[in-house]
């Protein structure tokens, strides 16, 4: 049965049905209860499930995601909400060094399920220091997974099949999706999460985007089919672990891939996926793999700037064309 | 604040008092086989010793029941031997087997034990307490009245996570025993030359916890007061903090040159050595004769023994296994 | 007998100095005795000797430096520690293995997870043996790739190119022989097979040709002179403008002119083997230059280094037979050329002139030609233009 809803009331609608169901779970984070949520996602969940369960913290980002990691270990099931991920840096210590690492540094006697969800992205002008994607540094740590959920469907399924995982689950939801409109079947099976979705199937490119630029890359799709070029886009959903055989698979259809990330291009997760595609689908590339990131500066301010140094709609549409004109 | 000293404490009967110094001689004896295995390249990386220090340790250890949960650092080969964990698992750990109790991933800095709610072991200054607050929280939520212990150096309290974690589990009364092993010194650096304030114990109490100081080489007045302490925070009293008072006679680990303190320092506090002391007055309270002495060296001498043999002949974990264990099933 | 050695003081300790004895040999000394100061990076350090007994000796002296493990010292042990009493339980972890035998570290190498999935794809071909395979106009698919899990490479483009040139490996040439007597053949069988040839002959008098060449050649240095095979050629080739259709080419049925003329020479290689290279257009160039070209194209052909181009481009061929002292050729046209000249030796045979016998030199020149194209009468007039060009040497 499917329900209306926006992205923010999806993660409200999932964190719901989690504390309902399993007595373990509790929420934790800056202003999660008498305000509600610094993006209204825990609005009137203090009122239905009491100060216990839903614990505004002090702004303490080590302490609590590490109190995170402990009362997993004890058998709580925190989800524990670190406000964006401009804040987590407060926390990385917890995170790599004990989350990630509990579970082998103890020879496997401990595994550590707590889902920290974490809002991220710019667009908003919210300047340098409020404006980051660091999901491609999470990626990069084993022993932790990260997720990107980019629709509404997606806001709601991933955070319930999150908890069903026994290793640190991180979800970032980007700032700007919110308001996101959708359908939720709130009786559907528990979600895959390890699993890319193909969004829209075309067969003279394949784009590859995850959270925050998905939108972005079916407008820029809708553009090119304009032209008569058919895209293949991907929205990866989670980073680790990455589904590659969905990129292959499309790659080996395409031969072209762009990848968008708005992250900075240097050292981007796009790279790391360019470098996959390369290792694994050369010979059926017929152009080399192009990314679309953001620029490399601290996000400005102004309106004007801010648009000129994020991905852009444009710039996927003329990167898909350059690869088709440029190799034939 | 008053600090529990030994001219308080009339006496102790002749098997407990046996059984303390037994924990404790196992501890050193335990501790110079490591610097010898490392000497001779069996252990490797770092290795901190608690040499000096076997008092607070083994003091509060007697506070803690088989349900509590211990958080240690990377000083923690005492916290674990006290706790119970076999010195054949430890050393083989430390000689990087897979029978160690980390199965060799750990090291000395790593212990692990979910049978006997080991929490390690963390190499990060200040990173357990974080971790020692969870657990706590974990056990209010599930209405279980058990006791987090969390050990802790005074190097600790420069980090943010001390505070943080103090103001949380004040904040939120939660069931932390945190126990600062005040050596004087943070790896090279004196207590008086990082703390403005350098009352731990004080800093504790404006968080609004109960703290005590306590004279760390005496076995008996730690006892005492850490029994004190877990009481009151297993009866959902919030937490309690205990500065241990103490002194490590080597250096801060093996690769120290040891420059900052001087040797005068170092003779005056051996000379309140813990296990000495504790020798001094059972033999004093006639609760330890010559023969009990011999025998009890002579026992740990094969306990240790044993722990290099079980060490040295135990295999190695595949290298296939590599990437075993970085994810994978529910434990806890 | 203990053996004391030089002690790893550090996580990144390799060698220590020691720098002085603490003890003299037949010292007594216990367990936890500073038996000597040792340099380190870091500091001095003193250094504890583990077992307790008596020194026998010393291996180093003050003032060396010597690796950790080094061995420092020999040390009588004191008897062994009395057996544990009984009723102490010793502490035995379960499943306590063998006797103790030194353990090997393991091997560094880690056990990788397959990083890669090798995936059925497309034809394997790197992209930059594509685009070389591209611009060479080679199919990629009739290629063998020799890199990894069969990729075409842009060697093994290369190497097609080459081939296609026939430039092959001298280690190649035997090989490459039978190659071509099986192209040869091929050819030869689907020319007699396709072609309805005619043949014509005609007698041509070479008096007037081989004085102007002795003339020519007199002023010529001698690696300059011509042979009277150019003037053959050149012969040809002009009288190719006026029989044009004889300069076509044979292809899906239909004939095209070709507006050069590129006369293919016929040259046998050593170890048997023909090959029939052209020399570009040679209508245009002068005995001299035919000379040089000629000269330079029979070394090359015999060399095995001809450019593609030039076994490409021939729009005729003519094969000359005089050294091995036949008189007469009929050859078998190269498809898809429409027409062969063939000439044999150069003799001298009684000749008439205004009724008179007199001896010349005389050659005979055939035509064997594609009837689809054209008729005996077309292939005559042209024979006849050989003939007259050859009576104007001066002019060719």
């Amino acid at each position: 049965m499917l329900t209306q809803m926006t992205y923010r009331e999806a993660v409200r609608a999932a964190l719901r049905q989690a504390l309902r169901s399993d007595p373990r779970v509790f929420l934790m984070g800056e202003d999660v209860g008498r305000y509600g949520g610094a993006f209204a996602v825990s609005h009137g969940l203090l009122a239905e499930f009491g100060p216990e369960r839903i614990r505004d913290t002090p702004l303490s980002e080590s302490v609590f995601v590490g109190a995170g990691i402990g009362a997993a270990l004890g058998g709580a099931r925190p989800i524990v909400e670190i406000m964006t991920v401009n804040f987590s840096m407060l926390a990385m210590d917890q995170i790599l060094n004990n989350a990630a690492t509990l579970r082998h540094m103890s020879g496997g006697q401990f595994n550590v399920p707590l889902v920290v969800r974490v809002a991220t992205g710019g667009g908003r002008q919210m300047a340098a220091q409020h404006s980051h994607s660091l999901e491609g540094w999470y990626a990069h740590i084993p022993g932790i997974q990260v997720l990107t959920p980019a629709t509404v469907a997606d806001a709601y399924g991933m955070l319930l099949a999150a908890l069903r995982e026994p290793d640190p689950v991180f979800i970032f939801e980007h700032a700007t999706l919110y308001p996101l409109e959708g359908e939720v079947d709130e009786t559907a099976e528990p979600v895959e999460i390890r699993r890319a979705a193909v969004r829209r199937s075309g067969s003279d490119v394949t784009l590859v985007t995850y959270g925050g630029t998905l939108g972005k890359t079916m407008q820029a799709a809708d553009l090119l089919a304009q032209d008569g070029i058919e895209a293949d886009v991907i929205d990866l959903r989670t980073l680790r672990p990455l589904d590659r055989s969905t990129i292959l698979d499309s790659i080996s259809k395409t031969h072209r891939a762009v990848l968008v990330d708005e992250a900075w291009r240097t050292g981007s997760f796009a790279a790391e996926i360019s470098a996959q595609i390369m290792e694994n689908a050369f010979d059926d590339l017929d152009a080399p793999v192009a990314r679309v990131c953001s620029a490399e500066v601290p996000m400005p301010y102004a309106k004007h700037l801010e648009t000129a140094a994020l991905p852009k709609v444009e710039e996927i549409v003329s990167a898909a064309q350059e690869l088709i004109s440029r190799h034939g | 604040m008053a600090t529990t000293s030994i001219s308080e404490r009339t006496t102790v009967d002749r098997e407990h008092g046996l059984f303390l110094l037994r924990e404790m001689l196992r501890i050193r004896r335990f501790e110079e086989k490591a610097a010898e295995m490392y000497s001779l390249q069996k252990i490797h990386g770092f290795l901190h010793l608690y040499i000096g220090e076997e008092a607070t340790g083994v003091g509060t250890m007697q506070a803690f029941r088989p349900e509590d949960a211990i958080v240690a650092t990377y000083r923690e080969h005492g916290h674990a031997l006290a706790r119970g964990l076999p010195s054949t698992v430890l050393m083989a750990e430390m000689f990087g087997k897979a029978t160690g109790c980390s199965h060799g991933h750990g090291g000395s800095m790593h212990f692990f034990d979910v049978s006997r709610r080991f929490y390690g072991g963390y190499a990060i200054v200040g990173g357990g307490l974080p971790i020692a607050v969870g657990l706590a929280l974990a056990d209010k939520l599930q209405n279980k009245q058990r006791v987090t212990a969390c050990y802790f150096g005074d190097g600790a309290v420069a980090e943010g996570e001390f505070h943080e974690s103090l103001n949380l589990a004040a904040l939120w009364k939660l069931p932390v025993l945190f126990l600062c092993e005040n050596n004087l010194y943070a790896m090279g650096t004196a207590l008086v030359r990082h703390q403005a304030q350098t009352d731990i114990a004080l800093k504790a109490a404006s968080y609004g916890l109960a703290s005590q100081a306590v004279d760390g080489m005496d076995v008996l007045a730690v006892e005492a007061a850490a029994k004190q302490a877990a009481d009151a925070v297993r009866n959902g009293n919030g937490p309690v903090l205990l500065e241990l008072r103490t002194y490590r006679f080597r250096a801060h680990s093996m690769s120290d040159p040891d420059l900052y303190r001087s040797k005068e320092e170092i003779e005056e506090w051996k000379k309140r050595d813990p296990i000495s002391l504790f020798e001094s007055r059972l033999r004093e309270w006639r609760l330890l004769t010559e023969v009990d002495g011999t025998r009890l060296e002579r026992e740990v001498a094969a306990e240790i023994d044993e722990a290099v043999r079980f060490a040295e002949a135990s295999p190695f974990e595949p290298v296939e296994e590599l990437l075993k264990d970085v994810s994978g099933p529910l434990k806890c | 007998m203990a053996e004391f050695l030089m002690p790893q003081l550090g996580a990144d300790m390799t060698a220590g100095k020691l720098l002085r004895w603490r003890k003299n040999i037949g010292d007594r000394i216990l367990r936890g005795d500073i038996i000597a100061d040792v340099e380190t990076d870091k500091a001095d350090i003193e250094i504890e000797v583990f077992t307790s007994g008596v020194i026998e000796r010393f291996l180093v002296q003050p003032g060396e430096k010597v690796p950790v493990g080094t061995l420092l010292a020999i040390i009588q042990e004191d008897g062994k520690p009395a057996v544990a009493e009984p009723g102490h339980i010793p502490l035995v972890a379960p499943g306590l293995p063998q006797p103790v035998t030194p353990t090997l570290l393991p091997p560094v190498i880690a056990a990788r997870p397959p990083l890669m999935e090798r995936r059925p794809g497309r034809q394997r071909i790197s992209p930059a043996a594509r685009t070389l395979a591209a611009n060479l106009g080679i199919d990629p698919g009739s290629l063998a790739g020799t890199g990894p899990e069969g990729r075409v490479t842009l060697e093994d483009v290369q190497r097609a190119e080459q081939a296609n040139a026939a430039k092959p490996m001298p280690e190649l040439v035997l090989d490459r022989q039978a190659r071509m007597r099986q192209v040869i053949a091929a050819a030869m069988a689907r020319s007699k097979r396709e072609i309805p040839h005619y043949y014509l002959s005609t007698t041509i008098d070479m008096s007037r040709a081989m004085t102007w060449l002795t003339q020519e050649n007199l002023k010529r240095s001698v690696e300059d002179r011509l042979v009277y095979g150019v003037l053959l050629l050149k012969a040809v080739a002009l009288a190719l403008h006026e029989v044009p259709e004889l300069n076509s080419v044979w292809i899906d049925g239909k004939a095209t002119q070709n507006s050069d003329v590129h006369v293919g020479v016929a040259v046998s290689l050593r170890g048997g083997g023909l090959v029939a290279p052209a020399l570009h257009h040679t209508d245009r160039l002068s005995p001299g230059e035919l000379m040089k070209n000629f000269r330079d194209l029979i070394q090359r052909a015999r060399a095995g280094s001809l450019r593609s181009s030039e076994l490409s481009d021939p729009t005729v061929t003519v094969t000359s037979l005089g050294e091995q002292g036949v008189e007469t050729v009929f050859g078998i046209i190269y498809p898809p050329q429409v027409a062969l000249v063939g000439f044999g030796r150069v003799v001298e045979r009684p000749w008439s002139v205004a009724g008179q016998i007199v001896s010349r030199p005389v050659i005979v020149a055939t035509l064997s030609a594609d009837h689809r194209v054209s008729d005996g009468h077309r292939g005559g007039l042209f024979l006849a233009a050989v003939d007259r060009k050859l009576q104007e040497p001066e002019s060719l």
